[in-house]
């Protein structure tokens, strides 16, 4: 039987466990190849063609060809993977924030000034409803 | 004998980093962190520890998710800066002591705890930027470091308990070995904050502080906090904190807290310091 995961409830929030980590595997593995300075070189070249080396799905494609951020979770993204590709349009932390929380990275930045996200109303997906 | 005299626990986000290497310590946004940081310099300088163990984890650098090590000590006599895409961070690069890593890599394994033994491992910030906090920017790091890598990254790390009889186990395995050494143990990451999804900026102040708090007052509490706790109250990344409890675990029972910064912001996240001594 499978266990529950008692963190599903957590709003907002994709917890990069096996389920996650095995759908997302070659799109995190896209983006990890862009630590290295020749295959970023490749990738703003031609797009289309470096991508093509990877097995990705048309979801994923699009999703990456978009900067769909939060898509990229949905598919199985884990946030330290798919911010190389934030890193390599000179994306900040802020501005990807921004748009996975539906704000601008002016907005973001001022509410981490601000003190962050506040915790109350954010731990259950029942307080949101 | 060697011996592990304190420890220090704090924050690695790698803006912190990015301020230090493009000189924005001083702008209003990063002053206030900084500023905070100069006693813990002190402090360290003072200590002039002979060997640093720096508990870190990895961001997709190093390793990616070919191969996912829950414990890696790195044994080699260097450790160079990772490109994380911007090209290697300019800072020193990190001497080993392959003496000491690889006495505690025998005695951990020894003591059932099976490390992955790492002769290759480039380090990205979670190891440099707690050097530039403690040490600022000096040509060469002042000390030898061992870096000893937690996989935080695909769920579930190790539990907080786990990591905190890790902890114990270098303690043991440090005053074993057979040249007088002065060891410093760093646990970084964290505090809180979630770097991902609808919920990103996440920072929940009340924990930090509790558990800055329980690193002196209630180390039991702390190793018990469940993965779904970290990820709810500290934020999907919040979940680094189980590393400080490597160094807590390597600590004496009592010791005193000589030292503590906490910050909103830094970049996404919350940013908290401690040092904390042993009671002898």
């Amino acid at each position: 039987m499978k266990p529950k995961k008692d963190y599903a409830d957590i709003p907002g929030t994709y917890v990069f466990d096996g389920e996650h980590s095995q759908k997302g595997y070659h799109l995190n593995m896209f983006c990890m190849s862009l630590n290295k300075p020749e295959n970023r070189e490749a990738f703003r070249a031609d797009p289309d063609a470096y991508l093509a080396k990877y097995p990705l799905t048309d979801d994923m494609i699009k999703a990456i060809k978009d900067r769909d951020w939060l898509g990229m979770l949905r598919l199985g993204g884990n946030i330290y993977y798919t911010f190389k590709l934030a890193i390599f349009d000179r994306l900040t932390m802020q501005a990807v924030g921004g748009a996975m929380s539906g704000i601008t990275e002016e907005e973001f930045r001022q509410m981490m000034i601000d003190g962050g996200r506040p915790i109350d109303g954010n731990r259950y997906t029942s307080e949101q409803q | 004998m060697a011996k592990i005299i304190a420890g220090l626990g704090t924050s690695h986000v790698p803006a912190i980093g990015a301020a230090m290497d493009h000189d924005k310590t001083h702008t209003p946004y990063w002053k206030p962190l900084f500023d905070g940081y100069g006693a813990a310099r002190d402090w360290l300088a003072e200590t002039d520890p002979d060997v640093v163990i720096v508990v870190f984890n990895d961001h997709a650098s190093a390793f990616s998710l070919e191969l996912i090590p829950t414990f890696t000590i790195g044994v080699a006599p260097e450790f160079q800066p990772a490109d994380e895409g911007y090209g290697p961070r300019q800072v020193p690069v990190v001497e080993g002591h392959p003496r000491l890593a690889w006495h505690l890599a025998e005695s951990l394994i020894l003591d059932e705890f099976d490390m992955t033994i790492a002769n290759e491992m480039p380090v990205d910030h979670g190891l440099t930027v707690p050097l530039s906090i403690a040490c600022g920017q000096p040509d060469t790091w002042p000390f030898k470091v061992i870096p000893l890598a937690v996989n935080v990254v695909q769920y579930p790390p190790p539990t907080g308990h786990r990591c905190f009889s890790l902890g114990r186990a270098i303690r043991r395995a440090v005053e074993n070995f057979d040249e007088d050494l002065k060891v410093v143990i760093f646990g970084t990451g964290g505090m809180s904050h979630q770097l991902q999804g609808e919920r990103a900026g996440l920072v929940n102040k009340e924990f930090d502080t509790a558990f800055l708090d329980g690193l002196t007052g209630d180390v039991d509490r702390l190793t018990k906090l469940s993965h779904t706790e970290y990820l709810r109250e500290a934020g999907s990344e919040g979940i680094e904190l189980v590393m400080w409890l490597i160094m807590r675990g390597a600590l004496a029972d009592d010791v005193t807290e000589i030292y503590r910064h906490y910050h909103i912001p830094a970049s996404n996240s919350a940013a908290g310091l401690i040092v904390l001594e042993n009671q002898t």
